[in-house]
């Protein structure tokens, strides 16, 4: 069958647990984790690449894929429901040669090599499917054209004291990458890779056969094809972005993802109608505000009913606060009720959970005498929580009290 | 409600009623006529279709229909984007030159013939769009078989006065429910069986009724077919009990958008099983401000809030400056309402720009419409 030719193919990596987000992560892989009000962590990625003009991406998925694959559904609500292209869920599959998961990132790709080959692309795009930020992948692909590389790294500058979470890259005036490190005790750079790629297909496509091959190697780019690549001499380039962007790997970064919305000095705008940010949006009648009801520093998605006191929190949509309760500095998911006489602070709720009445769910920090038992609390999703229980600060709760 | 769904096919009226309520419809369709926040009417009558398991619509429209179509697209966002059937805008002109801008609902019914010949379904739904209700027409379809009616309108029950009566159809009706007496704009006060504009009507009778009325150059469905058939044809009406708002003016549009701060309301006119569909604009969730203060009021996504905000409606993109107090109001999509404002029953239409310090007051028998797109 005759597919149109793509420049660049993108390939976004959606298969992760997301094991340290514990009770968020029980039900679905890491990129359908709710954030933001009304979106996933993928539309981030998935917005990008439709507002970067890439109109071709594979979405690669192994752990939980049921929400993630729903949500996808025909790439329609992001555009990418097209003749030629489009979005294409990728899970592990049986072949002649056997059957086999995806064992790590290269070899997720590797098992796509025929996929990828349809398009006969010049490039192809690696992204992660988990983190937040905007993002135009085509000037990122015109950078890399212009150096003539066969790969390309998407770089941002952290604070040297964090350096060494990240795969770090060492690269000089000409942003060509001398050096890379996964995780380095003793950082060398402080310009850290996002998880964005662009390689030259045919290359690329070289390196994951050889990776594949040797028994040895590890089967991902951190691990094997990218320090392979420097070892060979491939010219490999750092771009520098120096916008917003967020791994939400834990619940306090996950938690502070969410408030860094609601503060003014933090450059993620998601208003800009210039760069939306799409999502699978739910049929709902706007949200209401009551009579007697507090509304304050928030954002407050559609089918919301609140008639209690929201302060500094995130509600999706379809939530309800009832009469009396109060929600502060808290991220509550789709088609939660708090009811009345509720108190959350300092918490993320899952989704469709009932919280009863006069429960008390985490606290300020301020309020806490021995600091390191506090924490954010969590509730995950589909659960209910009895009146009057407490849950303490810090606290994981992955199923009915 | 299994039984009929693909038996019917659906006919929309997009401009019908244009005329009760000018100033939204200088640039629109009655169809098209923002409500709620974040619909517009002909989203009732198409989300109602389709929860009632019709899959093919027509939407019949005369003039001014740019923003329709807009809003409907390829219908999808109504699941009405379909290999067989799906949505259809029929505008006029479509496919006979004689046949153009209608006088009245029969003579659009005429110039769209062919539609309804295409289809081979056994029943037709028309409705027009100045009815907001939450509605399963299988109720209607059942009583009309029942019945052995020819059609069946769905009416209402309710005491108006002189000047709402203007605008509308009152029926008498028997024991066994047929219409025998219609009234067709009554200027008069008290209690009437008042016309929904809804009505279920076999496909084969329509196709001869539309073939007699042509040949006889008449063309008003209410007059010519109801008030002069009814002794004729068994004409039967549907008692319709529930919440329903009818709009045949700018203060039933303000009241209508006003009742929704009910919750009862809300629950009725937006079920989770029979949700009311709309075209989504991939807005940011609403964003409430340090120092806003909102209360008793429904607001839409992409909304900014920094100032205070009570009894009003905001659709999606509306924004609210610091300082500003805005009372009774409906801000329609990305109305910008500057820092320290003070708006007292207001309906701005789309886009409109009220700089910093202004001050706008209308009252509740008299709200200020701002037209889209000006600059106050």
């Amino acid at each position: 069958m005759y597919h149109v030719k793509k420049e660049c193919v993108a390939m976004i990596l959606a298969g992760g647990q997301g094991s340290r987000l514990y009770a968020l992560t029980q039900d679905m892989a890491k990129p359908a984790v709710p954030y933001g009000g009304k979106y996933r962590l993928i539309d981030f990625p998935l917005s990008n690449c439709v507002n970067s003009g890439f109109d071709t991406v594979g979405i690669l998925t192994q752990y939980l894929p049921l929400v993630l694959n729903e949500y996808i559904g025909n790439g329609h609500p992001w555009g990418l429901d097209r003749v030629h292209g489009g979005v294409h869920a990728l899970a592990p599959y049986e072949s002649s040669g056997g059957k086999s998961w995806y064992t790590g990132t290269a070899n997720a790709i590797y098992q796509n090599i025929s996929f990828i080959d349809r398009y006969q692309p010049d490039y192809v795009a690696i992204l992660a499917g988990d983190h937040i930020y905007k993002m135009d992948y085509s000037k990122m692909l015109d950078y890399h054209k212009k150096q003539q590389a066969d790969a390309t790294i998407a770089v941002l500058e952290v604070p040297w004291e964090e350096a060494s979470r990240f795969g770090i890259m060492t690269a000089g005036e000409n942003g060509v990458i001398t050096e890379f490190a996964e995780k380095p005790a003793e950082p060398k750079s402080n310009l850290a890779s996002m998880g964005v790629y662009i390689y030259s297909w045919q290359t690329l496509k070289r390196y994951l056969i050889a990776n594949e091959n040797d028994a040895g190697a590890k089967k991902d780019f951190g691990g094997n094809i990218i320090p392979d690549m420097l070892k060979d001499g491939c010219k490999m380039v750092a771009y520098h972005f120096d916008g917003y962007w967020k791994d939400v790997g834990t619940i306090d970064s996950l938690w502070e993802a969410n408030m860094d919305l609601l503060n003014p000095n933090i450059p993620l705008d998601l208003h800009d109608p210039k760069w939306r940010i799409y999502s699978r949006n739910p049929v709902m009648p706007p949200h209401y505000v009551g009579e007697n009801s507090f509304v304050e520093n928030s954002l407050v998605a559609e089918g919301c009913n609140i008639e209690g006191r929201v302060d500094f929190s995130i509600l999706f949509a379809g939530v309800n606060i009832e009469k009396g309760a109060t929600v502060r500095d808290s991220i509550i998911m789709p088609g939660t009720t708090v009811k009345s006489g509720a108190a959350i602070e300092y918490s993320i709720i899952g989704e469709d959970c009932i919280i009863g009445e006069g429960v008390y769910v985490g606290e300020r920090p301020e309020s806490i005498a021995d600091k390191d038992s506090w924490g954010v609390a969590v509730v995950g999703h589909n659960i209910n929580v009895p009146q009057n229980t407490v849950i303490k600060p810090k606290a994981m709760i992955s199923e009915n009290l | 409600m299994a039984i009929m769904s693909t038996n019917m096919i659906g006919l929309i009226f997009a401009n019908l009623h244009d005329s009760t309520i000018p100033d939204l419809t200088k640039m629109r369709t009655m169809g098209s006529v923002p409500y709620g926040a974040r619909f517009r009417l002909i989203d009732f009558p198409l989300s109602n279709m389709v929860n009632s398991g019709i899959t093919s619509v027509g939407v019949i429209t005369k003039g001014n229909y740019q923003s329709l179509l807009d809003h409907l697209g390829s219908g999808d966002e109504w699941d009405l984007s379909r290999k067989t059937g799906g949505l259809q805008i029929l505008p006029p002109y479509g496919n006979d030159r004689r046949r153009g801008l209608y006088r009245g609902r029969m003579e659009a019914l005429q110039s769209v013939k062919r539609y309804i010949e295409s289809n081979n379904a056994e029943y037709v739904l028309m409705s027009d769009c100045n009815v907001i209700v939450n509605m399963d027409y299988n109720h209607i379809l059942e009583y009309h078989i029942e019945k052995g009616a020819d059609i069946t309108i769905v009416y209402g029950h309710g005491n108006y006065n002189a000047t709402q009566m203007l605008t509308k159809t009152a029926f008498g009706v028997d024991s066994d429910g047929r219409i025998n007496d219609v009234l067709i704009n009554p200027e008069k006060e008290g209690a009437f069986n008042t016309s929904m504009n809804m009505y279920i009507v076999g496909r084969e009778f329509l196709l001869d009724l539309i073939t007699e009325t042509a040949s006889r150059n008449l063309y008003d469905f209410d007059v010519d077919v109801v008030q002069h058939k009814h002794n004729e044809f068994k004409i039967y009406g549907y008692r319709y009990n529930g919440y329903y708002e009818q709009i045949d003016g700018i203060l039933s549009f303000f009241s209508a958008n006003m009742a929704l701060m009910n919750y009862d309301r809300r629950k009725v006119l937006f079920p989770r099983r029979r949700p009311i569909y709309t075209k989504v604009r991939d807005d940011a969730p609403a964003k409430y401000g340090l120092e806003s203060e909102v209360n008793n009021s429904l607001v839409a996504d992409g909304c900014v809030i920094e100032g205070k905000v009570e009894n009003c409606v905001l659709f999606r993109g509306a924004k609210v400056g610091k300082g500003a107090i805005i009372n009774n109001c409906i801000l329609m999509q990305d109305t910008i309402i500057g820092d320290k404002c003070e708006l007292n029953y207001v309906i701005s239409d789309k886009n409109v720009n009220v700089g910093g310090y202004r001050s706008l007051f209308g009252t509740a028998d008299y709200p200020v419409f701002v037209a889209k797109g000006s600059n106050v």
